[in-house]
């Protein structure tokens, strides 16, 4: 088994791309592991040392390797913060898919990843049918009664709290877009693509809307492809690599369908995902150019919203209050996009606006991370909280859909329901916009 | 895991603060030094100077290696554990214990990160000069063992300009103090100076009180460019001579300023053959008239090019030309090198010809940018250790550099440390005598040589090269 997955690590990942890790340490302080740690191990020089040990056929105790990798959050705030530019997000995911081809996955842990990758995120119907069961869960009053009942109490608590801060799914009728969304100004500055994504699609499909909404004041006319799918980000992360690939392709013929200059998420992990399609297409001659074109078309809304000069043309406006902002790590460190939202946010009148100290660090969603690493996941939330705290931020404005659950649960385990809120930016500057 | 002195340590800090396991030792076996990597036998994270002493007991009686470690940025094999043994962490020792505001000082634990130290300070309108590149993540525990340098060497001074205190474990387990919240002290030995670039050779360092000053009021960038290296290098002369001595005085040379150019495209002109970036720090009308004085030297010397920073993003941008150095050299190859030669300030132009041409001679690469102010020079080459006759050759060109250096009446080392990579060339520096010396203050301290071993001092000296000028 071990020579197995060391052939593959040697035939899977690059000797030059983990020689390209000087070792020099810069990538420490940005890792919110090692920063929760102080451990080498959960380091990103440490697991490019063990991946290149495990290549190197230099230890036995592989599983020891795979923990470490699973630890990782996939944040990827180690690039930016890497002098030598070592592509390291490449060669995790490599890396988890070596593991998770060469290994018998627990039971339990089997079920949940069938569960939530296969069952329902590459799957469209499934996604909306258990969007359906949970809209019919909250509306029908059940879950009142499994609040009262206390059913949760049987489930870990993070489990629980999460169940408490899932946003209210939307009836059905209410979730079907129309294919086009015309300019909402005297002319058409750009026609752009939608990419919906999974979970912004079904719970948080407000949050779509609000994005098309703000696409069209600003001038943009608005595509949603009917035949997109998941992102495969997901998959991509947790090693099914398999997985991600034939999602990629469908998604590149979804959107070469349709002709537009953009392809906008709303979504920074399915952005980062899409915008790494080329690296996963690389060694497939037929996909390789056409993922090319793919994601050199791929931008986030906040960016497309700057460009064609939304906050000049609208006046934005709320109750006065106290806001911050936490990073998304895929749109902040593998698309590049820090000021965008900073900026549209600072528009809005009577905004205070508080730069959280660390918020280019990860919240601990990271994906799928948060149910299958909970204790770390947790501690970097209530790390997270304690600095939201000295804020003094009544909202919490987020630009992805995990790190928006993510932090409605932070204020749910801190007690704060009633004087926090998590939004994501799209439902921000659409509340401004109406005001 | 069986070995006895390893029981005897988990009963010192508990299980879970020692690590045996293969991964744990693998992600401690290397620093950023190139082709040093060793397996320590256990890693270990004392909580306080008497866990620390009970550990040093054990390992001195055992003969365990003990090598202390702050975030292991170290580029000399400083702290790659090559004699196997213990690695010795301070994750758990990093608290700031004290901010002194009527002597001046702070004390702290030596696993506190050194830029935490500057924000506390500054946040109360103080200043600690010492800025070594890794300042992000590297410990004043590190920083002290290899008296860390920086930026702002010329005018500040380095780490052991601010070491005014420590608390120090010896080989023994027993405990000692050195010197105090003074500007003035000569009672003994200074055993504290001693200790600063000891590399962890002599004692274990688990408390420091630093010195502090006032924070300067304002900061101004200016940055020239050149065709040639030489009037490069009179500017910087000249700057001294008419007694302005700038915070930073920054160059950089032709290969490096093409790899940043083609990196980040800050608009360096790629033909010129060096740059300076000079910042000054201070109170804000003499900073001023400086910058002035400085760019008017700077004109008189032949820069073709001068561009003083208006507001603080564009100063950044100019800092980013010379901060970027590194990142555009490491890019270009799988393996970089970062050396440290150092000669006096009035030979820099001689050095960096002199770099250029041991380049050609070993057919390798090497870029060199670096502190001028101070003469502190960066030759960094760009290579790949896979590559074994390319590898020889780089280790002839950095030998042909260091006679160079020290020929020029410099030294093997500014700022990085001896460690085990550059002990070979000790002698070279220091002579048989002075080494010699090293060896009994060693002794005197560690007789059982359990302190970081085969650090700073080799089995044996590297045969002396002659260099044809």
């Amino acid at each position: 088994m071990t020579t197995d997955i060391q052939q593959a690590f040697e035939e899977r990942i690059s000797e030059d791309e983990l020689l390209n890790c000087m070792r020099c340490g810069f990538c420490l302080p940005a890792c919110p592991t090692y920063i929760e740690t102080q451990d080498e191990v959960h380091s990103p020089r440490g697991r490019i040392s063990l991946m290149m040990a495990v290549r190197n056929g230099e230890i036995e105790e592989v599983e020891e390797v795979e923990h470490t990798l699973n630890v990782c959050l996939g944040c990827r705030a180690c690039e930016p913060a890497c002098p030598a530019g070592v592509n390291y997000g490449h060669m995790l995911e490599e890396a988890r898919a070596i593991f998770q081809e060469h290994k018998d996955v627990p039971l339990k842990e089997k079920a949940l990843r069938k569960a939530t990758l296969e069952g329902l995120f590459t799957n469209p119907k499934k996604m909306e049918q258990a969007t359906s069961l949970l809209g019919f869960y909250q509306r029908s009053g059940l879950q009142k009664v499994t609040r009262k009942l206390k059913v949760m109490n049987f489930f870990p608590e993070h489990m629980q709290q999460m169940e408490r801060v899932l946003p209210e799914s939307p009836k059905k009728n209410e979730r079907q877009i129309a294919a086009r969304f015309p300019s909402k100004q005297s002319e058409t500055k750009a026609t752009v693509a939608m990419f919906k994504g999974c979970l912004m699609d079904t719970l948080f499909h407000e949050t779509n809307r609000s994005t098309i909404e703000l696409l069209n004041q600003a001038g943009c006319e608005v595509v949603v492809p009917e035949t997109q799918n998941c992102c495969g980000a997901l998959h991509g992360h947790s090693g099914e690599k398999g997985g991600s690939l034939e999602l990629a392709k469908q998604n590149i013929v979804a959107f070469e369908s349709v002709e537009a200059e953009y392809i906008i998420t709303n979504a920074g992990g399915c952005g980062a995902f899409l915008h790494d399609y080329d690296h996963l297409l690389k060694n497939d001659l037929d996909w390789a150019e056409r993922a090319k074109a793919f994601t050199d078309k791929i931008v986030d809304f906040s960016t497309i919203l700057l460009e064609h000069d939304f906050i000049n043309d609208h006046k934005l406006r709320i109750d006065p209050q106290i806001i911050t902002y936490q990073d998304s790590c895929h749109l902040r460190n593998v698309m590049g996009v820090i000021d965008a939202p900073r900026i549209l946010i600072q528009a809005i009148d009577q905004v205070q606006f508080t730069e959280l100290t660390g918020a280019d660090q990860c919240c601990g969603s990271a994906g799928i991370y948060n149910l299958t690493q909970p204790e770390m996941s947790m501690q970097i939330l209530d790390h997270k909280m304690e600095k939201v705290e000295t804020t003094q931020a009544t909202t919490i404005v987020t630009s992805n859909p995990g790190c928006l659950l993510q932090m409605k649960l932070g204020i749910e385990r801190e007690g704060k329901t009633d004087k926090m809120r998590a939004v994501h930016l799209a439902d921000l500057l659409l509340e401004a916009l109406d005001e | 895991m069986s070995q006895p002195w390893i029981e005897e340590l988990t009963n010192v800090v508990g299980s879970s603060h020692i690590q045996t396991k293969q991964s744990s030792r693998l992600a401690y076996s290397f620093d950023a030094t190139p082709n040093f990597q060793a397996l320590p036998d256990a890693v270990i994270s004392p909580k306080d100077t008497t866990e620390i002493q009970q550990i040093v007991s054990i390992c001195n009686q055992h003969q365990i290696p003990i090598v202390p470690r702050g975030s292991g940025t170290n580029l000399a094999a400083g702290t790659t554990p090559t004699q196997g043994g213990v690695v010795l962490l301070f994750n758990r020792m990093a608290e700031i214990l004290e901010l002194d505001k009527e002597n001046l000082t702070i004390t702290v634990q030596p696993g506190v990160i050194t830029q935490t130290i500057c924000e506390t300070v500054e946040a109360e309108g103080l200043f600690y000069p010492p800025d070594p590149s890794s300042m992000k993540i590297s410990t004043i525990g590190g920083n002290i063992n290899e008296n860390s340098g920086g930026l702002r060497g010329l005018k500040y001074g380095v780490t052991k300009d601010y070491v005014l205190a420590l608390e120090i474990v010896l080989p023994n387990g027993e405990v000692v103090r050195t010197g105090g919240k003074l500007a003035k002290d000569v009672a003994g030995y200074d055993l504290t100076k001693l200790m600063v670039g000891s590399e962890g050779t002599l004692g274990i360092i688990t408390e420091a009180t630093l010195k502090l000053i006032p924070k300067p009021e304002t900061k101004q960038t200016l940055l020239a460019v050149y065709d040639s290296i030489e009037q490069a290098a009179e500017t910087v002369s000249s700057i001294i001579a008419n007694k302005i001595t700038p915070a930073t005085l920054e160059f950089i040379d032709q290969p490096t300023i093409r790899a940043v150019e083609e990196f980040s495209h800050v608009g360096l002109p790629v033909d010129a053959e060096a740059v300076l970036l000079i910042e000054q720090d201070g109170k804000d009308e003499i900073v001023k008239d400086d910058i002035i004085k400085i760019q008017q030297l700077a004109e008189k010397h032949g820069a073709i090019k001068t561009n003083i920073a208006d507001t603080e993003s564009e100063a950044h941008q100019l800092r980013e030309a010379r901060r970027t150095a590194l990142s555009a050299l490491a890019r270009l190859s799988p393996t970089t090198i970062l050396e440290d030669a150092t000669v006096p300030r009035s030979e820099i132009a001689t050095m960096v010809k002199a770099i250029n041409e041991i380049a050609k001679k070993h057919r390798v690469t090497i870029a060199t940018f670096g502190h001028a102010g101070d003469g502190n020079l960066h030759p960094t080459c760009t290579t790949d250790v896979r590559d074994k006759d390319e590898w020889e050759r780089v280790e002839h060109a950095f030998e042909d550099i260091f006679a160079k250096a020290i020929e020029l009446g410099g030294t093997i080392t500014g700022e990085h440390g001896v460690g085990e990579m550059k002990s070979p060339y000790l002698a070279w520096k220091v002579g048989e005598e002075g080494l010699q010396l090293m060896k009994q203050i060693k002794k005197a301290f560690d007789p059982n040589n359990i302190m970081n071993p085969r650090k700073m001092f080799a089995k044996s000296t590297r045969k002396r090269v002659v260099v044809s000028s």
